[in-house]
């Protein structure tokens, strides 16, 4: 059988400092374009290391009907591989073959306008992911269905829930039928009814002979899934395999620290008070580079100069989920006797294991002295995945809940009848 | 981008497992000049379509006046030019009264500045579905452009009723009208896909583009007659393409003749903009996602 996507030797190179500084001004040009000519004669070095491969090297194919799962850590590639198959970006080295239509959904409402309503979105959304307006209409039933949202077809968008706008999203284009269909990340939000929902409609167009390229995180979801994963390090294919084989490959090698962060001693955030070396967030008596798994206990770690000499210091971390909500409020006092020096000091506190669900988290931190006046606060310090381990019987959604305790059960028998 | 190859086959959408045998889509980097595409536009017509009118339906949504800003826009200027230049200053037009000659111009000139206006910014306003979906970016642009002649349309029928007012008959050059409302579309499309495009990179361009427009409407006959300018400058202000094209406006509302020359100069100044302005995007086009 001959594959219905060939990738050869695809590269993305990307030029750093592009993305702090999208755009440049008419000025900036005109003045790098004076400089170049001087610089080459200076014998300026070719600015050859400020550039990256987002991707390098990546060659694989993809069976007609097959679903294939894509993993790995942030920044590892993944979503730069979607978006050159999707025709977004173009690839710097390779060639890449469809022999079928494509329809990404990179991100769900993607062209969604607020101020239409429902039904002229359907309309408008099917069109850009290039639907003709007769096959719309031909599925327009179909979608409305599907999102469930009959009653407010007519109400403009932006006063939906965010539930009903996600279902009427993933509505038209998991209706679009292409032969090719790329998901994203879509599982990461929405209730689990939903999440269910729309599994279920990625089994259905993989039954029906489509192709399904799955990028996510929730590698349960992947090894029940597709038969098929890749998992990408640094912009490379390092694993391509059966999906439980590069799952448990991804989970238990722990591809690459991103629960760890280290600032050089010029660039500490900070002020003149507190400045931060270091946050990790890691497994107890794991190594930083391994996943966290739900059933682990959970290391938060950091490392501070503090330049206020005797005084009470305290340090509380604020914990949030990949939706916003404050799951917790914790912190320590490192000196309770106004008598913390100056110098590095490292506060490590343990969460207790079985709380977490496994979602994405973030988390701010905070200074603070004499437990009244702040310090000193960094937003969104880090972010971290917990990841399951567990099987259900099947059930691979999302556990739902935004806590899952490990509780104690106990059924006893009291008698054969009520009496 | 990419190169699309079609085959009556491939475009099929439910081949099932039967694969063409040629690839539908294939992605490399792209080398030397890149071709228009305009098959692959013309299979996304019904996106032109629906985000036109998806640029008309937001504009007046939540405003109180609604589509009454399509005639406010070039009636104030209009009353403002009448009082200065007509009344105060005594600007000669043509045999025609001062506040219909000025409106017939500030009518296409209104759509034309709008039109690029609009559509130079419009990339930068879809960020979104830049960086998320595919499809010819060029129909952003476009779709701004045509939101633009409902406006025209509007204020097109207060120009009839201008016309009734002062008592000015229709003659047959009115025929012209399509073909002028046409090359101005093409000419704003060409300007303002340019502009666009650059806009993604250099966002010099939002502050620059509303002064530039406004010496557009100094540098064109707009409200004063091309007769006004002397023989010796007549060229250098026909090489402004909307001069021939606002003239030949004038031309088709009032019944006095068309000057041909000018309206070739337009019309052929229109041609190549709109090339040049085509490939250029093109080649912008490739870096939109990464810089934008």
């Amino acid at each position: 059988m001959k594959p219905i996507i060939k990738v050869e030797n695809l590269g993305k190179q990307y030029q750093i400092g592009l993305k702090a500084e999208p755009y440049s001004t008419l000025r900036e040009s005109l003045v790098n374009a004076a400089r170049r000519p001087i610089d080459a004669l200076r014998g300026a070095k070719k600015n050859g290391n400020d550039r990256f491969w987002a991707l390098k090297d990546i060659n694989f194919e993809v069976m007609p009907g097959e679903v294939v799962g894509i993993i790995g850590r942030n920044g590892a590639g993944k979503s730069t591989l979607l978006k050159i198959l999707s025709r977004i970006t173009e690839p710097t080295t390779g060639r890449v073959e469809l022999f079928g239509r494509i329809a990404s959904l990179l991100e769900v409402g993607t062209g969604f306008h607020a101020e239409l309503t429902g039904r002229e979105n359907i309309f408008l959304n099917g069109a850009i992911l290039g639907m003709r307006r007769q096959e719309i209409a031909r599925k327009f039933d179909e979608i409305v269905d599907f999102a469930e949202i009959e009653e407010f077809l007519d109400t403009p968008v932006k006063r939906y829930s965010s539930g009903m706008y996600m279902r009427l999203a993933f509505a038209v284009a998991a209706n679009l039928d292409p032969e090719i269909l790329i998901i994203d990340e879509v599982l990461a939000v929405g209730d689990a009814e939903f999440q269910k929902k729309c599994l279920g409609k990625m089994k259905d167009v993989a039954e029906r002979g489509r192709t399904v390229l799955f990028v996510s995180h929730n590698m349960i979801a992947v090894k029940n899934l597709c038969e098929r994963a890749l998992c990408l390090q640094h912009g490379q294919v390092i694993s391509d395999s059966k999906a439980e084989e590069t799952v448990d490959k991804y989970l238990q090698a722990g591809i690459e620290s991103a629960s760890e962060r280290n600032w050089a001693i010029d660039e500490m955030p900070g002020n003149n008070n507190i400045r931060v070396r270091r946050v990790s967030v890691h497994g107890l008596n794991k190594p930083p580079d391994q996943l966290l798994l739900a059933t682990d206990r959970i290391v938060f770690e950091i490392d501070f100069q503090n330049n206020l000499d005797k005084s009470d210091i305290d340090v509380t971390w604020d914990l949030l989920d990949n939706q916003g909500t404050h799951i917790a409020h914790i912190g320590a006092v490192c000196s309770s006797d106004g008598k913390l020096g100056t110098g590095l000091y490292r506060t490590t506190g343990v969460f207790p294991p079985g709380i977490l669900n496994s979602r994405r988290y973030s988390f701010s931190v905070q200074f603070g002295r004499n437990r009244r006046e702040v310090l000193f606060r960094m937003e969104d310090v880090l972010v971290f995945d917990v990841h399951d381990n567990l099987d259900r019987d099947g059930n691979f959604n999302e556990f739902p809940g935004v806590i899952r305790p490990v509780c104690t059960w106990d059924t006893a028998f009291l008698s054969e009848r009520i009496t | 981008m990419s190169e699309i190859i079609t085959s009556q086959a491939a475009i099929e959408p439910h081949s099932g497992h039967l694969l063409p045998a040629r690839p539908l889509v294939v992605i490399e980097p792209s080398r030397g000049r890149l071709p228009l595409r305009m098959r692959e536009i013309w299979q996304y017509r019904d996106l032109l379509y629906i985000l036109t009118a998806r640029d008309i339906k937001v504009r007046y949504k939540q405003t109180l006046l609604g589509a009454a800003w399509a005639i406010i826009q070039p009636l104030a200027t209009m009353l403002i030019f009448t009082l200065f230049f007509g009344r105060l200053a005594g600007m000669p037009s043509d045999n025609i009264p001062y506040p219909l000659f000025a409106y017939a111009g500030l009518l296409p000139w209104t759509f034309f500045s709008n039109a690029i206006t609009n559509s130079g910014n419009s990339l930068v306003g879809n960020t979104n579905l830049i960086t998320k979906v595919y499809f010819p970016r060029m129909i952003i642009p476009a779709a701004s452009v045509a939101a633009g002649l409902l406006d025209f349309a509007i204020a097109f029928g207060l120009l009839v009723g201008l016309m009734f007012y002062y008592r000015v008959g229709i003659s047959v050059n009115i025929l012209m009208l399509p073909v002028l409302v046409v090359f101005t579309s093409l000419l704003a499309l060409g300007v303002g896909m340019w502009i666009s495009a650059l806009n993604v990179k250099y966002r010099d361009i939002r502050y620059a583009l509303p002064f530039l427009i406004q010496l557009g409407l100094f540098a064109t006959p707009i409200i004063y007659p091309a007769s006004m300018v002397p023989q010796k400058w007549r060229f250098l202000l026909s090489i402004n393409p909307m001069t021939g094209l606002i003239e030949g406006y004038r031309s088709s509302f009032f019944g006095s003749p068309f000057d041909w020359l000018s309206l070739g100069i337009s019309a052929a100044l229109t041609v190549v903009i709109l090339f040049y302005a085509a490939y250029s995007f093109r080649r912008m086009e490739r870096t939109f996602a990464d810089i934008i």
